[in-house]
């Protein structure tokens, strides 16, 4: 705003040069109408919990590039990551966020069983996830290459499992709210939630993503 | 059964810990029985415990912050006291107890005392001074809270049953690793800190939504109080920061409890990673913590000069500045580390760029104060006293900034004279002066303004009676945490020292005795209009205390001091505005879920510390139970009728018609 575009203002009083006043584009001021709705609200507040839940796995990310090297005569990534497995967990979990979609679907349809069915699906798979990281990890530590064997291996395990954690925190979450949604039907406060859930699932899958490239892809090609 | 707890952890061969232990057991005995006989706990269930009003949570977070001080506070006595003695000898307090002290002194005043106190005014008062009924999640606000509570109880516990840290404020690896510090004092730490940061990072979700999101209608980004954009600057690095303190004392976790190496020497960990998340979160802690104390400061300063704050947008620009630039500035803790002259001097740069927006805000309040009707009140004593205090330590930290000065006074007590005269100017004295600004809001009567003034002397001369010789002895070459010392240089300086505590002490005792006095003659000091010391911004367009719904009618915001310009134009006019039409306001109903879900946060915290699992699977089952009952709950919100609404809001209209004449002389 600059001092010229308040030409009605009564007297120049200094202290009042260049603030926001009405005299000054008093139509756009109209425009603000007080608080959005609580779906807003919610939604939002949940995208700025998920934005420091990403930099949580930020600083695991990070620890992890540092300590990638140190392997402590240990073995490398590149001896020790099975892609097969990890491509079969990563399909896991794409096709569970394309069914939680379908279940967030459901959701708009108000269509109960469409919703139970896609959300039993994303279950299932994300379950099929969890199960392959264990057995990654299980086979990991029987070989001796557990977190205790190098500081490489102690960030790998840490971000892995910080992701594989959240996934099953997610898990409880999902079916938490099938029973909601059997016990109380899809109320308003249980859309919201549903809608929290969903936002969080798809953010676990991205990162994901950035975990199999920077881990799992990176890790075997180097 | 009860993991590594035996009768050994409780502390029956030392008489200090012991016989402060059983004080500590009696006092909260005594306050439990009072509060049963006197019949108060159906009263501060219903309307303190279970409250999700954002007023009453504030104030809740105040009080703990002040009694935690007076346990920081005396762990400080302590430490002055031993180091006054310890010249030649042991003093009083050997080693592993001194080291537990400094740790706890430390980590208190810093999470539970500066951190409760800033996020307590902020969810005190920024709804109100946007205009609205409570936060964005009033029941997440209770948790956060509770929370915070929970690892406040931690530490606490740490005093009975085991220890404390002995590793200082942070623990630094490898001394925190499993082998050199094989005790829970570390665990107590980690859990605690782990249990109250999720709490400060909720309570931030939570605020930076309500900012955001949450406005009265007309309230523009620019037409917004300071102490809400200094809020939010605030909140935006709790939201960006507190998950690496999360990650980092998990990553700590996992070292002492599985095996991990992440900062251990051994297998490849790197210890000075552990220096640079830490610090990559407590850099910008210390402007989480300093932002909203400026932003009380510019309330005051403004406020009491009967002025509109000076420089409002240049403001708004140096805390946005400051909150970008708190990020970029954390290896100045650690210029030692070697990591190269470039480097070092990248980040000695930047840390001397953070002065410049910090002087901006100086130089706005200098302003505000010019040619202002200035009165004396209580908040501007302590605000003027700032910005004389805080420009004397923002200069030595410029110093400190320097890397070359830094090597030499590294870890010296320069450092600790440099940070409490930030922390304790800054933060300390903007939240003395947020208590007595927004007290008679929060309770409807004012503080007594002799014993306020009797303890910001006491507080202000014994602050620099008891730090300025640290920097001296910073110079003569002594280093912090010492438990005794042979140098003869040294003690008289050491001895001031504690005499300046002294001062500080009788301080605090003023601040305690301030309390007792206007609580019993609050009947004299009522404020009847909401608008006690003839303020500007919403939160004095309502009733003192605010009545739950906060505003009968939200109002509509025309520029950037609306309560001013009402109030103006009701002095010209010499009548109010016309009565609004009322309507019934849905509230949010009261619940239990953030103090029960912080009891099993406790009892997991605990347990986790003496690794007795079957208690920490129950409580992590009870905190997650909760959450469900929480969310099954059928009524969420309750109507206030109209006719309260309307009765409340005439009380105060007429209230605020009878003092009109008395404002006349001021506003216009």
């Amino acid at each position: 705003m600059t001092i010229g575009a308040a030409p009605s203002a009564a007297e120049p009083v200094p202290h009042r040069l260049g603030r926001d006043d009405d005299s000054v584009n008093r139509s756009r001021r109209e425009t603000a109408t007080g608080p959005p709705s609580k779906r807003v609200i919610v939604g939002y507040g949940f995208w700025i919990f998920l934005l420091s839940d990403i930099v949580l796995f930020s600083a695991f990310f990070a620890t992890y590039g540092v300590l990638a090297g140190a392997t402590a005569g240990g073995p490398t990534g590149r001896q020790i990551f099975d892609l097969t497995n990890v491509k079969i967990e990563t399909g896991c979990l794409l096709a569970s966020s394309f069914c939680c979609g379908l279940a967030s679907i459901g959701v708009g349809l108000r269509n109960k069983t469409m919703f139970h069915a896609s959300m039993a699906i994303t279950f299932l798979l994300g379950a099929a996830f969890i199960l392959l990281e264990l057995k990654e990890f299980a086979d990991l530590v029987a070989a001796g290459n557990g977190p205790g064997r190098s500081a490489f291996l102690s960030a790998f395990f840490a971000l892995v499992g910080c992701h594989g954690l959240h996934v099953c925190v997610g898990l409880l979450w999902l079916l938490t709210m099938m029973a909601q949604v059997l016990a109380k039907g899809f109320r308003d406060d249980i859309l919201r939630r549903i809608l929290c859930f969903s936002l969080f699932w798809h953010a676990l899958d991205i990162v994901w993503v950035a975990l199999f490239t920077v881990v799992y892809v990176i890790g075997a090609m180097t | 059964m009860l993991g590594k707890l035996s009768w050994a952890a409780f502390p029956f061969d030392q008489p200090i810990p012991l016989v402060t232990s059983v004080l500590v057991v009696l006092t909260m005995l005594g306050v439990l029985g009072l509060v049963v006989a006197k019949g108060w706990a159906p009263y501060l269930w219903r309307e303190w415990i279970t409250s999700v009003d954002h007023k009453r949570i504030g104030v809740m977070y105040i009080v703990l912050s002040q009694v935690m001080l007076l346990r920081g506070f005396s762990d400080a006595l302590l430490m002055r006291s031993q180091q006054a003695l310890a010249f030649h000898s042991a003093g009083y307090l050997p080693p592993e107890h001194y080291d537990q002290i400094f740790s706890a002194h430390g980590t208190i005043m810093i999470f539970f005392v500066a951190m409760t106190s800033m996020v307590g005014l902020m969810n005190f008062a920024v709804p109100l001074q946007l205009g609205i009924r409570d936060v964005a999640f009033p029941t997440l606000n209770s948790v956060s809270f509770w929370l915070t509570a929970s690892g406040v109880l931690l530490v606490n516990i740490s005093l009975v049953v085991g220890e404390f840290a002995r590793t200082g404020w942070l623990p630094y690896p490898p001394l925190s690793e499993l082998r050199y510090s094989p005790g829970v004092g570390v665990d107590y730490w980690l859990w605690a800190l782990q249990i109250s940061g999720v709490g400060t990072l909720l309570a931030g979700i939570n605020l930076v939504t309500t900012i955001l999101k949450m406005r009265a209608p007309g309230m523009t980004y620019l037409r917004m109080p300071m102490f809400c954009w200094t809020s939010l600057a605030s909140n935006l690095l709790i939201v960006a920061a507190f998950p690496i303190l999360t990650a980092t004392s998990a990553m700590l976790l996992l070292d002492r409890y599985l095996g991990f190496h992440f900062f251990t020497n051994e297998a490849g960990g790197n210890v000075m990673m552990f220096m640079n998340l830490i610090w990559a979160w407590g850099h910008p802690e210390v402007y989480i913590l300093v932002l909203p104390a400026f932003g009380v400061f510019s309330e005051v300063i403004s406020t009491f000069s009967g002025k509109p704050l000076f420089g409002y947008r240049s403001m708004v620009m140096a805390t946005m500045a400051i909150c970008v630039l708190a990020f970029m500035v954390w290896l100045h803790h650690f210029f030692t580390m070697g990591a190269g002259g470039d480097v070092n001097g990248f980040f000695g740069i930047m840390t001397m760029v953070i002065a410049v927006p910090t002087g901006v805000k100086i130089f706005n309040w200098m302003f505000t104060l010019y040619g202002g009707r200035i009165r004396y009140e209580t908040p501007v004593l302590w605000s003027i006293a700032f910005m004389v205090t805080f420009v004397i330590g923002g200069m030595t930290g410029v110093l400190l900034a320097v890397p070359p000065a830094d090597f030499v006074l590294h870890n010296s007590l320069f450092l600790v004279a440099h940070f409490h005269n930030v922390v304790i100017g800054g933060v300390l004295f903007g939240a003395f002066a947020g208590y007595a600004y927004w007290f008679p809001k929060a309770f409807g009567f004012r503080l007594h303004d002799g014993w306020g003034k009797a303890a910001f002397w006491f507080w202000l001369v014994g602050f620099y009676v008891a730090f300025m010789p640290l920097y001296w002895l910073g110079f003569m070459g002594m280093t912090r945490r010492m438990q005794h010392y042979e140098v003869a240089e040294w003690r008289p300086w050491l001895m001031v020292a504690a005499a300046g505590a002294v001062l500080i002490l009788i301080g605090i005792v003023c601040q305690v005795v301030q309390l007792i006095v206007s609580i019993r003659r609050r009947d004299q000091m009522r404020d009847l209009t909401g608008d006690p010391w003839d303020g500007r911004s919403l939160e004095w367009a309502t009733a003192s205390p605010p009545p739950a719904f906060n505003f009968a009618v939200l109002p509509q915001v025309r520029g950037q001091e609306t309560y001013w310009d009402i109030k103006s134009n009701a002095v010209r006019s010499g009548a109010l505005e016309s009565e609004p039409g009322y309507e019934a306001i849905e509230a949010p109903r009261n619940s239990p879920t953030g103090f029960v879900c912080a009891f099993f946060a406790t009892v997991t915290g605990f347990a986790l510390s003496w690794h007795i699992w079957w208690m920490v699977a129950l409580g992590l089952l009870g905190a997650f139970a909760t959450f469900v009952v929480f969310a099954w709950r059928d009524r969420v919100e309750l109507e206030i009728p109209v006719e309260r609404i309307a009765e409340v809001d005439r009380a105060n209209r007429s209230a605020r018609l009878a003092a009109l004449p008395q404002y006349a002389g001021n506003a216009g």
